[in-house]
Order: C-alpha cells, then sequence, then structure tokens
C-alpha cells in the first residue's frame, strides 16, 4: 500500500513547495516591494474598475428578476419617506391657526408637535447615521442585500464564486500581508527607537511608518485618491478628520506621518503602540488621564509648540459616523489655537462598508468583515489650513471647520452629537423647544393691545 | 448573515396592513426597515424605551404623550400592525380612495379619526372629557418652566370658555372638534407617496 503512496507523497511537497514559493515572490514583487518605495502597478484600480461593471449587470439582472414577477424591487430612499421643510416653530404654529390671527393658545397647537413627533419617529436624521448606509446596487455580498428572493440562478452563482474568492484567495492574502505589516512596524521601529535622537532617527522613522502603513493599505486592498496634496499638514498643526472607522488612521498615516492620540491599551494593541512610541514622539493617554480636560490639553499644546514634532491627527467626532454625514466635533482640540489641517474622508460603500458599528460588532469580527470584502475604495481631501479668527470661539471656530468638511466630502453636515451612539440627549434641547413655544404664547400678551 | 427585515414580511401580511391602513407596498416595506432599525432588542416589538432613543422625539415637548398613543390601553410593547395601525392616522386625506370598502368602516386617516387622534393626546384618563387639569398638564409640558401657575390657569380657564358650549367646564369630543381649525388636520405629517 504504502509503496504506491511513495512517489505521489514526494511529488506533492515538490509541488506544494513550488506554489508557495511562487506565491512569496508575487507576493513579493507586486505588494511589498512598490509597498517599500511608495509606487504602484495600477492592479488595484483595474480591479476596482471591472468590479463596478460587474455590480451594476448584477442589479440589472434583479431588476429583471423582479420585473418578471411583477413585484417591487426594494429601494432605499435617501431623502427619506417624508417631506420635510425647514420652518421655524413660530411659523408653523401661525399657519396652523385661523389664519395668523392674535397669537395666544390654541387648542390645535398640538398638531405642530404631533407632526413633529410622528415624523422623527418615521425618519429621524440621528438614529440613521448609527448604521451602515443602504446601497442602491447590490455589490454580490450577503450582507447589503435586500432582496434575496429576486436573485436568478446566474447570480447566485456568481455570488458563489464571489464568496470562493473572497474567503478562499483574497482573505488569507490579506491576513499574511497584515501581519507582515504589523510585524515590520513593531520590530522596526523598536530598532530605529535604538538610534540617538536626531535628524536620523527622525528620517528613518518617517520611512519605516509610511512603509508598514503601505503594507496595511494592500492588506485592505484599500485603493485611495488623495485631492489637492499641496494642502498637506505641517509641523505644528493639528490635523482633523471626519471618523468612520479604525481604517482612518490608516489610510491618512500612509500618505503623511502623524503623531497618533489615543488611549494606552492591553495586549497586542499595547504592543503596536509601545514600539511606535520608541520612533517618533506619539501622544497615549493612561485611561485616568483621559477625563482631565485640561492635562489633555496641556499635553497637545505642548507636543505643537515643539516645531520638530509631527502634525498630530484627531478625530473630533469622537466615535464612528456612517460617512453620510459628519456629526458634532468637540471643542477640546479647536481651543489650543493653533492652525486646524481639516481632512475630508469619503469612503465608496459600493466596495465594502468601511463604517464600523461597534455596538454590533467587536474590533476582530470588524477587520474580518473589512478584509472579505471586495475592496476598501475612498476619496481623500486635504483642505486649506484654518486658524481661529478674532471673535470667535472654540465652539464656532469647530462648526466653520466642520461645515468645510462636510461641504467637501458631500456629506450631511449635523448639529447633533455622536455620543447619542449610546447616551440620551440632554435635556437642554427639550427645554429650548419648550422656551420658544412659550414665547409663541407670552410674547403675544406683550403686544396685545386689549386686555 | 443578516436577512434584511424586508424578507421577513409576508406578502400576505403586506396585503392585510394595505387593505387596513391604506399605505403602499414600499412605504410598507420602508415603514417595516424603520421598524426593524428601532427595533433594538429585535423581538418584533417596540418598547417605550425604544422611542426615547429618537433624538428628535426625546426632545419633543409632548414626546411622552405621542409615545404613549402607539401603546394599547396598559401594554408595553407594540407590534409592527399596532405600529402601522397609529401611523395611518397621519396618512394625508385623499379625495379617491382606491381601497374604499363600504362594509369597512371609516378610514383611519379620516378628519374625525385624525380629530380623536389628537383628543387622546388631551383626554389621559380615556374618560372621553377635556378637564381643565387635563388641559393645564398638556399646557404646562408644552411652556416648561417659562411661564406662571396664574398665567396658564387663565389661558386654559380662556380656552375652556370659548370651546365649551353645554356648560360642563370640560371639552368633549363634539366641541373639540368645532374648534378645530379646517387648516390643521390636513397638514398632519404628509407622508410622500413613494414609487
Amino acid at each position: 500500500m504504502e509503496s504506491y503512496l511513495f512517489p505521489f507523497d514526494s511529488l506533492i511537497c515538490m509541488l506544494l513547495g513550488i506554489s508557495f514559493t511562487v506565491l512569496f515572490t508575487l507576493l513579493l514583487v507586486f505588494i511589498i516591494v512598490p509597498a517599500i518605495f511608495g509606487v504602484s502597478f495600477g492592479i488595484r484600480r483595474l480591479y476596482m474598475k471591472s468590479l463596478i461593471k460587474l455590480f451594476e449587470w448584477a442589479t440589472l439582472r434583479m431588476e429583471r428578476g423582479a420585473k418578471e414577477k411583477n413585484q417591487h424591487l426594494y429601494k432605499p430612499y435617501s431623502n427619506g419617506i417624508i417631506a420635510k421643510e425647514p420652518v421655524s416653530l413660530e411659523q408653523e404654529i401661525q399657519d396652523m391657526r385661523r389664519g395668523g390671527a392674535e397669537p395666544e393658545f390654541d387648542m390645535s397647537d398640538i398638531f405642530y408637535f404631533c407632526r413633529r413627533g410622528v415624523e422623527s419617529i418615521v425618519d429621524d436624521e440621528v438614529t440613521k447615521r448609527f448604521t451602515a448606509e443602504e446601497l442602491e446596487s447590490w455589490n454580490l455580498l450577503t450582507r447589503s442585500n435586500y432582496n434575496f428572493h429576486h436573485i436568478s440562478t446566474r447570480l447566485t452563482a456568481l455570488w458563489g464564486v464571489g464568496v470562493l474568492i473572497r474567503y478562499g484567495f483574497l482573505l488569507p492574502l490579506r491576513v499574511t500581508l497584515a501581519f507582515t505589516g504589523v510585524g515590520l512596524l513593531v520590530v522596526l521601529t523598536s530598532i530605529v527607537g535604538l538610534f540617538p535622537n536626531g535628524r536620523m532617527k527622525n528620517y528613518l522613522s518617517d520611512k519605516v511608518h509610511l512603509m508598514c502603513y503601505r503594507i496595511c493599505v494592500r492588506a485592505l486592498t484599500a485603493i485611495i485618491t488623495y485631492h489637492d496634496s499641496e494642502n498637506k499638514p505641517k509641523n505644528g498643526g493639528i490635523c482633523v478628520a471626519n471618523h468612520t472607522s479604525p481604517i482612518d488612521v490608516i489610510i491618512l498615516a500612509s500618505d503623511g506621518c502623524y503623531a497618533m492620540v489615543g488611549q494606552v491599551h492591553g495586549g497586542l494593541m499595547g504592543v503596536i503602540q509601545r514600539a511606535m512610541v520608541k520612533a517618533c514622539p506619539h501622544i497615549w493617554f493612561e485611561r485616568s488621564e483621559v477625563k482631565d480636560r485640561h492635562l489633555v490639553a496641556k499635553r497637545l499644546s505642548d507636543h505643537i509648540a515643539d516645531k520638530s514634532k509631527l502634525p498630530i491627527l484627531i478625530f473630533p467626532e469622537g466615535t464612528c459616523i456612517n460617512n453620510t454625514s459628519v456629526m458634532m466635533f468637540k471643542k477640546g482640540s479647536f481651543e489650543i489655537g493653533c492652525r486646524v489641517y481639516p481632512v475630508a474622508i469619503k469612503y465608496d460603500p459600493r466596495f465594502g462598508d468601511a463604517f464600523w458599528n461597534s455596538s454590533k460588532f467587536g474590533m476582530v469580527n470588524y477587520l474580518l468583515r473589512m478584509m472579505s470584502s471586495w475592496a476598501i475604495v475612498c476619496s481623500v481631501w486635504y483642505l486649506p489650513p484654518m486658524s481661529r479668527m478674532e471673535g470667535e470661539d472654540a465652539v464656532q471656530f469647530a462648526n466653520r471647520v466642520k461645515a468645510a468638511i462636510a461641504r467637501k466630502g458631500g456629506l450631511a453636515d449635523l448639529l447633533w452629537d455622536g455620543g447619542l451612539k449610546r447616551g440620551k440627549v440632554k435635556e437642554v434641547f427639550k427645554e429650548e423647544q419648550q422656551k420658544l413655544y412659550s414665547k409663541v404664547l407670552v410674547g403675544s400678551s406683550e403686544d396685545c393691545s386689549r386686555s | 448573515m443578516g436577512s434584511r427585515a424586508s424578507s421577513l414580511l409576508r406578502e400576505e401580511d403586506i396585503e392585510e396592513i394595505k387593505k387596513q391602513t391604506g399605505f403602499s407596498h414600499s412605504q410598507i416595506t420602508r415603514l417595516y426597515s424603520r421598524f426593524h432599525s428601532l427595533d433594538k432588542g429585535e423581538n418584533g416589538a417596540l418598547s417605550r424605551e425604544d422611542f426615547q432613543r429618537i433624538p428628535e422625539l426625546a426632545i419633543n415637548p409632548l414626546g411622552d404623550r405621542i409615545i404613549n398613543a402607539f401603546f394599547p390601553e396598559g401594554e408595553d410593547q407594540v407590534n409592527f400592525r399596532g405600529f402601522m395601525r397609529t401611523l395611518a392616522h397621519f396618512r394625508p386625506v385623499e379625495d379617491n380612495e382606491k381601497n374604499k370598502d363600504p362594509t369597512s368602516g371609516e378610514p383611519l386617516n379620516s378628519r374625525t379619526n385624525k380629530l380623536f387622534f389628537a383628543f387622546q393626546l388631551y383626554d389621559l384618563d380615556r374618560d372621553d372629557k377635556i378637564s381643565r387639569d387635563e388641559l393645564l398638564q398638556v399646557l404646562r409640558m408644552m411652556v416648561g418652566v417659562n411661564i406662571s401657575d396664574e398665567q396658564l390657569g387663565s389661558i386654559a380657564d380662556r380656552t375652556i370658555q370659548e370651546a365649551d358650549t353645554n356648560g360642563d367646564m370640560c371639552i368633549s369630543f363634539s366641541e373639540f372638534t368645532k374648534v378645530m381649525p379646517g387648516k390643521a388636520i390636513d397638514i398632519t405629517a404628509d407622508l410622500q407617496n413613494g414609487a
């Protein structure tokens, strides 16, 4: 029996060995070496273009399938189901009353609040920002399909092939690259940390960071387009960007060198953090220090004052938002009084939704989902630097920067706090509504001529 | 795998809801998706906390009363049918109702039913009368701390005086209907007709 298997055995071993070597060489040549030098073969863009054609075809098939069965294809309304006009409280109540006569209490006033309430139940601006955006066309990922029963056999076969490719080929490849990238980051930054402080160290640290982030970018098959690179952040400034996922960091850091800000973590993250800080100064806070706003502000200002240190990267929203809007910016980083370099990041959701719904998925689950998507496609816009103007306080400055980022990235500009993802809305806002209505009732009795 | 909400709603259910409430097919699937996204506990029913999680509703002075309107007497959960029945009150009134079934009674979004919904926002103890206290309660919710008790009391008295025709110092449903301006009803939440 065994004599049969022997010659096959060594043959199989040889084949496996050869294929591994070939694979590894290909990996090295096409992925890692370009990452080191920051060049690109354009393979990813070609991949992206073919994927778009594929998705459009898939959607057409589903529409055709739906029409044959005489059913409606579920289409998400990006504008919501309600026709809303921005009218003020006073105006609306006056319109509702008998032709805008004497403003006093009218029993129909409750209709205003009633209608606003029901409108917000049917569709509101805030809760939908904390779940993944819904797509117009299907991208052959199960997780974003709402029309399951409209799929023909051909589409199902295509989807099956897609699953094989994504989980059988792309995922292992990407995981290997990710480990390589992170491993190299830890090892090389530790080595650079042994050098004496000086220009050589900074130069090497920059190169090492860039190289490792580029490998990570390829590990996610991220296809990034950078716009307006002449506005790239410089030393002594703060870079602010809208936050959609932890990948934002990798995307920005593979094009420029930043000092990161964050809490000290344990485990693998902690190892990475400790290694990184050996090569160049990042700002890591202990959990206890995070609450102390003055301490945080002081450390940030000290870092900025030192012109030899890299620009700080901060995400003022404080939490991940689903990339359809920009939510309230926390004013802390805008109080420091240095130049702010805004950056807008917009992901293309067709290839893979980058939003991290941290209440639904843990970090590892999220990364696996990222690595088994088709690709991460995004655009980055570097906006010209802004500084606080005379007579402007931190909140107004923050809102101004936020509006610029929202405008550039094509996102909705919201005043709501991203903290609403987890917490309750403050009573203050309800009190404001009450005050406005009171003015309608009472303000009238002041200029009411009778009685 | 994440099978989405619309696939959990069967065609028969959609047809029934369509007949009962008058919403179109696409509106129903859309609202079901919304219902599903509000249902954090994923048990097919909404609780009061699920509604409270909507910030714009939480800051509405009458938010609690509106939420209450969704829950039947003494219950803490509302399922999709109940959700749709309540929302149906806010569909704009149409002149030619396509599914007009003479035996099914008045459609949910008729003027009378819309007014009754509003009446019930005031009438907390469901005794079919709005007393001075109930009126004061709603007024207090709407103005917060910005108006004094005396002023609020006089506003309430004046309102009851204007509306009350049978002298019982309470507002009944028919008296309520008479003081409602025609305009107020029609602009109640225009739910856009989807394709």
